[in-house]
């Protein structure tokens, strides 16, 4: 249960889709003009990651990772068929979207109108395929932690672009300088977003960091804990590839 | 420009600055940002996207006439991907160490919103040549602001290029450290790419009055 928990916070605020690692840029960018279109485009996604990654999950486990094919004898337990992963997570994505599309316009008109012109946007967008992505590259290890992540990040993106949806809507009416107007800011103010949500980062270890006895300024105190999340980082791809 | 007439030369010149796909057309933000803390993960990246959006112009171009409209994205996925594979096994076998810094951005090529965008915009329409100087175009603009953000974040952030240090030594005190300069650790955060870019989009829209919006 606490593994659920953890990792249901930990994929809203510190793995967060759009400030942390800028997934779905190109639609939060697009459809954040206005906060209704984006709590339309935002549910879709939630509801499209649910459906995906426990998906891509049962196949990267029974299909792609190597010696998944165990199940079928054991002549097949040497084969690797990871380097097949994104063509079928991207298969899978797209036919899902258009079934998702398919069964909703048929048994809810009222839920298509809501969510209907969103859903073949979201066949392409990089948070959707990126969520089976990093499912993969971070192993998760059972169905039920698969659709909570798919659940939590895509939570976690609908609370992204409903905030600068909010943000954009009261912008209009300030004095932003005029090159800056529209698509600068928003960067911009994205980027603040971003660096807010970095204060969660300390959220799972309990603020460990600030009881540090060095409380003074190191100058490459801050790089080197960057690179040691880096490396972290990396140690934790290696795992996918070896 | 001497192969090439005036107007197939315009497709290669207009994303790069006018037209550029970043700053102006807002497409393929998603997966370039998360991985240009450094600037050869950047030239790489820039050079996957040019490989996958040059030859994946001529294919769709090529199919233009066969594709039913109806389910042309899932066929432009299916190519797309296919080449985003080609890349990741030979990035894998040639540059392992890259490969891993990269990690899942290989992938999301696939979703890149550029890709698609000129898939639908441009290849379904025009001729397999035409197709390719457009996805070169493209995609160099692309790369072009890649290396930018690029270089500023890791010239900032860890006082190298290319992993060489062009600074002096931060630890030795040499260079321009030794008269009190300090690397910026916060460049190296994901939040200062957008910020970057932002402020990328304000310089070229301050010298391009036409590209303001109201």
């Amino acid at each position: 249960m606490i593994e659920h928990i953890e990792l249901f916070f930990k994929s809203i605020f510190i793995d967060n889709m759009v400030f942390a690692v800028f997934l779905g840029m190109c639609s939060y960018l697009a459809v954040s003009k206005k906060v209704a279109t984006a709590v339309g485009l935002g549910a879709a996604v939630i509801f499209v990651l649910a459906i995906t990654v426990p998906l891509n999950w049962l196949l990267d486990q029974y299909l792609l990772q190597p010696g998944a094919l165990k199940w079928l004898g054991p002549e097949y337990a040497d084969f690797d068929l990871s380097f097949l992963s994104f063509i079928m997570f991207i298969a899978t994505i797209a036919t899902m979207v258009q079934l998702v599309e398919i069964v909703v316009e048929k048994f809810s008109p009222s839920l298509y109108n809501s969510l209907g012109i969103f859903l073949p946007l979201i066949a392409v967008n990089c948070a959707i395929l990126g969520g089976s992505l990093f499912m993969q590259a971070r192993e998760i290890e059972t169905l039920g932690l698969a659709l909570n992540y798919g659940v939590s990040s895509g939570i976690g993106w609908f609370l992204a672009i409903l905030a600068i949806a909010a943000i954009r809507e009261k912008i209009r009416y300030s004095n932003v300088p005029a090159p800056l107007r529209g698509l600068g800011i928003t960067f911009i103010i994205t980027g603040l977003m971003g660096i807010g949500f970095l204060s969660f980062g300390g959220m799972l270890t309990g603020g460990d960091e600030e009881g540090e006895p060095s409380t003074e300024p190191e100058p490459t105190s801050q790089v080197e804990q960057i690179e040691t999340e880096k490396s972290v980082e990396l140690a934790n791809n290696t795992k996918i590839i070896e | 420009m001497g192969l090439l007439s005036k107007k197939d030369g315009k497709l290669i010149t207009d994303p790069l600055a006018d037209n550029n796909p970043i700053t102006i057309q807002v497409l393929g933000i998603c997966s370039a940002l998360a991985i240009t803390a450094e600037l050869k993960a950047s030239l790489v990246m820039g050079i996957a996207v040019l490989f996958v959006l040059g030859v994946g112009n001529v294919v769709i171009s090529l199919l233009r006439n066969i594709i039913p409209s109806k389910i042309r994205i899932i066929v432009q996925l299916i190519v797309v991907a296919t080449l985003v594979i080609i890349v990741d096994q030979v990035l894998k076998a040639y540059a392992y160490e890259l490969s891993k810094t990269l990690s899942v951005f290989i992938g999301l090529i696939i979703t890149n919103c550029i890709i698609m965008g000129r898939f639908e915009a441009f290849a379904l329409g025009n001729g397999p040549w035409r197709s390719f100087l457009d996805g070169i175009g493209n995609a160099l603009g692309y790369a072009v602001i890649l290396v930018i953000v690029g270089f500023f974040r890791e010239l900032l952030g860890s006082g190298t290029l290319f992993g060489i240090p062009v600074l002096g030594d931060a630890i030795e005190k040499t260079g321009v450290y030794s008269i009190g300069y300090e690397n910026n650790g916060f460049m190296l955060m994901p939040p200062m790419a957008l910020i970057i870019v932002g402020l990328l989009i304000w310089v070229q829209r301050s010298r391009n009055k036409a590209l303001i919006e109201d």
